[in-house]
């Protein structure tokens, strides 16, 4: 079972990249997306799922990121034929492999157990996104896709010393060396305390990179302002994720050592800062799709600071994740219309999106007082929990940035939000051939009612897995 | 075969000031090269046998870092006509200052932190901590995108002398993935380069500066 999550979709990626015809090769993505995600759906409801000797482990928190990647990617998935339609010129041969390697590598660092495995599978995340940012060929592409890679890769560097430290930490205790997750779990408390602290600090910070926390987010704006927002919607929602499991597992070990206190300090710390910069940087914010990258920043924000608290916020963000991005899913696609429709992402030109694309408008609209935190939406429920944890810890001051920063986060956004979608579109508008069609607008509405769902009933199944992978966060050997 | 290490680990470090030194693109490739073969041997040296995955793996290392990368840089250099050599932000001599600066600093770091005490008298922990920091000098204060790409690869050494004191933990599959990402990246990174030439007809990353707030 883990082989095939793994292998299917590498193999219809193969078949992506030996499909002859440009018009008919997108298919094989929703294909791929649809073969995943029943995949994903025995892997969730069967039995354990383990592989090479506790190399591949679905455990209680992976089976929370591989639902979300897994309903992510099949949504997107159907969005992507439709989107490539609208670029008939352009070869599509690597934009549908590489989409489609994504995935199998997401669901590798998902699975993997051994955390040189799961930097490997990382860095072949990143590797196979970079081509994807690049589909638009610009000069400004260009900067985005190297912008991304080098500072991708030098922080996945950072990480992958990180995890040698963390080896090193065994061996420096007389320990035999060893990466598997489940061994340095077992063996945490008799690892080396200063070993130990120097490979948290690097792994949040190569992995912090990869997942956008502030100050590492720089490469984020340019990457998500100029991706096609299908692949925005993947990364925020799903690559990110991925590298905030990793970030989870090396919270496991310092949990169980247990050392927790010194990594929840600087969790919350970089969570608040992260939120901070976003908050900052959104305000006046020109350009609507950078715009949804500060908010990615700010949730992954969210995020780290949800764990940093512990007890019910650690809940909390465990629900934000999924929340998170399947609201992702409904702002990156929408904006990916709307950029479609104007020809421009800048709020000088684009104005009166309700009238010129009445359902993108309108969901772009929704998504942003969705993400922001209006009930009756999922994150703000997650995010209210993270709120409820916080005071009932008595982290007090922690609660009070926290809701300030929410605050000038919605008035920041929704200034930026509301000058899209208000107002009289100009006739240079009107003169792209664009229209809103229901392949480019059902995946966002599947994502919004996704998103409206959460925020009012969590499905039992659903919510008994958070419970667990909340209890399995928080276990000790 | 362990007292081989500590000599070789000196070349290593000199190759940094070398790197950091370097005003021609040719020196410099050279020398991140140079460290890749060394790489290789000390692979041999560190685990002290000859082990058939050992001798692959060595193999691997120095032909992945010490040729295939390196002709990768030379063909791209030739391939964008470099007119103008390396670009350095900050001078050659406060290059080599912060350097020699980093490397101290590795060494009173890597005193901080407890050694295992076979590996006490050894210098591989603090030239991996300062072959790391010259590759980010490097990556900080070149202008042009393949120096930015040598600085990464010199930085991707010093997390591999690191990974010399863990020949065990690391299984041969994994260390083969670490390679083979790091083969993929500079190669994709080499399109884009090549990308790059031909969008600004320059390879300077002063070009890369539109995207900004």
């Amino acid at each position: 079972m883990a082989f095939l999550l793994i292998i299917v979709p590498l193999i219809f990626a193969v078949l992506a990249l030996a499909a002859p015809s440009n018009r008919w090769r997108p298919l094989l993505v929703p294909a791929g997306g649809v073969a995943h995600f029943i995949l994903t759906g025995f892997a969730l409801t069967g039995g354990p799922v383990t592989a090479l000797q506790g190399w591949l482990v679905l455990d209680p928190l992976g089976k929370i990121v591989l639902g979300l990647v897994s309903v992510l990617f099949v949504v997107c998935a159907f969005y992507a034929p439709a989107y490539l339609a609208l670029r008939p010129d352009r070869q599509n041969r690597v934009f549908c492999t590489c989409l489609l390697g994504m995935l199998g590598m997401m669901t590798l660092v998902v699975l993997s157990h051994h955390l040189g495995l799961m930097w490997v599978a990382i860095e072949a995340t990143t590797l196979s996104t970079a081509p994807l940012l690049f589909f638009n060929h610009s000069s400004r592409s260009l900067e985005a896709t190297w912008k991304y890679l080098l500072i991708g890769s030098v922080g996945i560097a950072l990480a992958l010393l990180g995890s040698f430290f963390l080896a090193y930490s065994s061996v420096h205790e007389g320990l035999a060396p060893t990466l598997l997750l489940d061994d340095l779990v077992k063996l945490a408390p008799q690892l080396s305390r200063p070993w130990l602290h120097a490979a948290f600090v690097l792994l949040l910070v190569g992995y912090g990179t990869k997942m956008g926390l502030a100050p590492m987010h720089t490469w984020k704006p340019d990457a998500y302002g100029e991706a096609p927002g299908l692949v925005g919607a993947l990364l925020a929602g799903g690559a990110t994720s991925c590298a905030f499991l990793a970030i989870l597992r090396f919270y496991q070990i310092c949990q169980a050592a247990p050392e927790a206190a010194f990594a929840r300090e600087i969790l919350v710390f970089i969570g608040l800062l992260s939120m901070a910069v976003a908050a900052v940087f959104m305000i006046r914010q020109r350009d609507f799709k950078r715009m949804l990258a500060y908010s990615s920043v700010e949730h992954m924000g969210i995020l780290a600071l949800g764990i940093g608290l512990g007890g019910l916020a650690t809940f909390g963000a465990l629900l934000h994740l999924i929340t998170n991005g399947v609201t992702k899913g409904v702002l990156f696609l929408s904006a990916g219309n709307i950029h479609r429709a104007y020809d421009s992402k800048l709020t000088d030109d684009v104005r009166g999106a309700i009238r010129r694309l009445p359902a993108s408008g309108v969901l772009f609209l929704a998504g942003f007082l969705v993400v922001t935190g209006s009930p009756p939406g999922g994150p703000f429920i997650s995010e209210f929990t993270i709120l409820t944890g916080a005071v009932t810890g008595g982290h007090f001051a922690v609660a009070a940035f926290y809701l300030v920063l929410l605050a000038i986060i919605f008035i920041g956004m929704g200034t930026t939000v509301l000058r899209v979608v208000q107002g009289v579109p100009s006739a240079q508008a009107s003169a792209t051939p664009y229209r809103d069609r229901p392949q480019l607008v059902i995946p966002i509405l599947v994502f919004m009612s996704l998103s409206i769902m959460l925020g009012l009933y969590i499905p039992h199944p659903l919510s008994r897995m958070l419970h667990e992978a909340a209890a399995y966060l928080e276990v000790r050997p | 075969m362990k007292a081989f290490i500590d000599p070789i680990l000196v070349v290593v470090l000199l190759l940094n000031f070398v790197a950091l030194g370097a005003s021609r693109l040719r020196t410099l490739i050279q020398a991140v090269a140079l460290q890749g073969i060394l790489l290789g041997v000390l692979i041999v040296l560190a685990h002290g046998s000859f082990l058939v995955w050992v001798l692959l793996m060595a193999v691997a290392t120095m032909a992945l870092k010490g040729v295939v990368i390196p002709r990768m840089l030379f063909h791209a250099v030739r391939e964008v006509v470099i007119r103008r050599e390396v670009e350095p932000i900050v001078g050659f001599v406060a290059s080599l200052f912060l350097g020699a600066v980093g490397t101290a600093l590795a060494v009173l770091f890597a005193n901080t932190l407890p050694i295992a005490h076979e590996h006490a008298a050894s210098l591989v922990v603090p030239a991996a901590l300062s072959t790391v920091l010259t590759g980010f000098l490097i990556l900080t204060t070149r202008s042009k995108a393949i120096t930015q790409v040598v600085g990464y690869l010199i930085l991707e050494n010093g997390v591999f002398i690191f990974g010399l004191l863990l020949m065990e933990a690391l299984p041969f599959m994994v260390e083969l993935g670490v390679l083979l990402d790091l083969f993929v990246a500079i190669f994709v990174m080499g399109i884009i380069i090549h990308k790059i030439s031909r969008e600004f007809s320059s390879v300077s990353t002063h070009m890369l500066s539109e995207l900004k707030e």
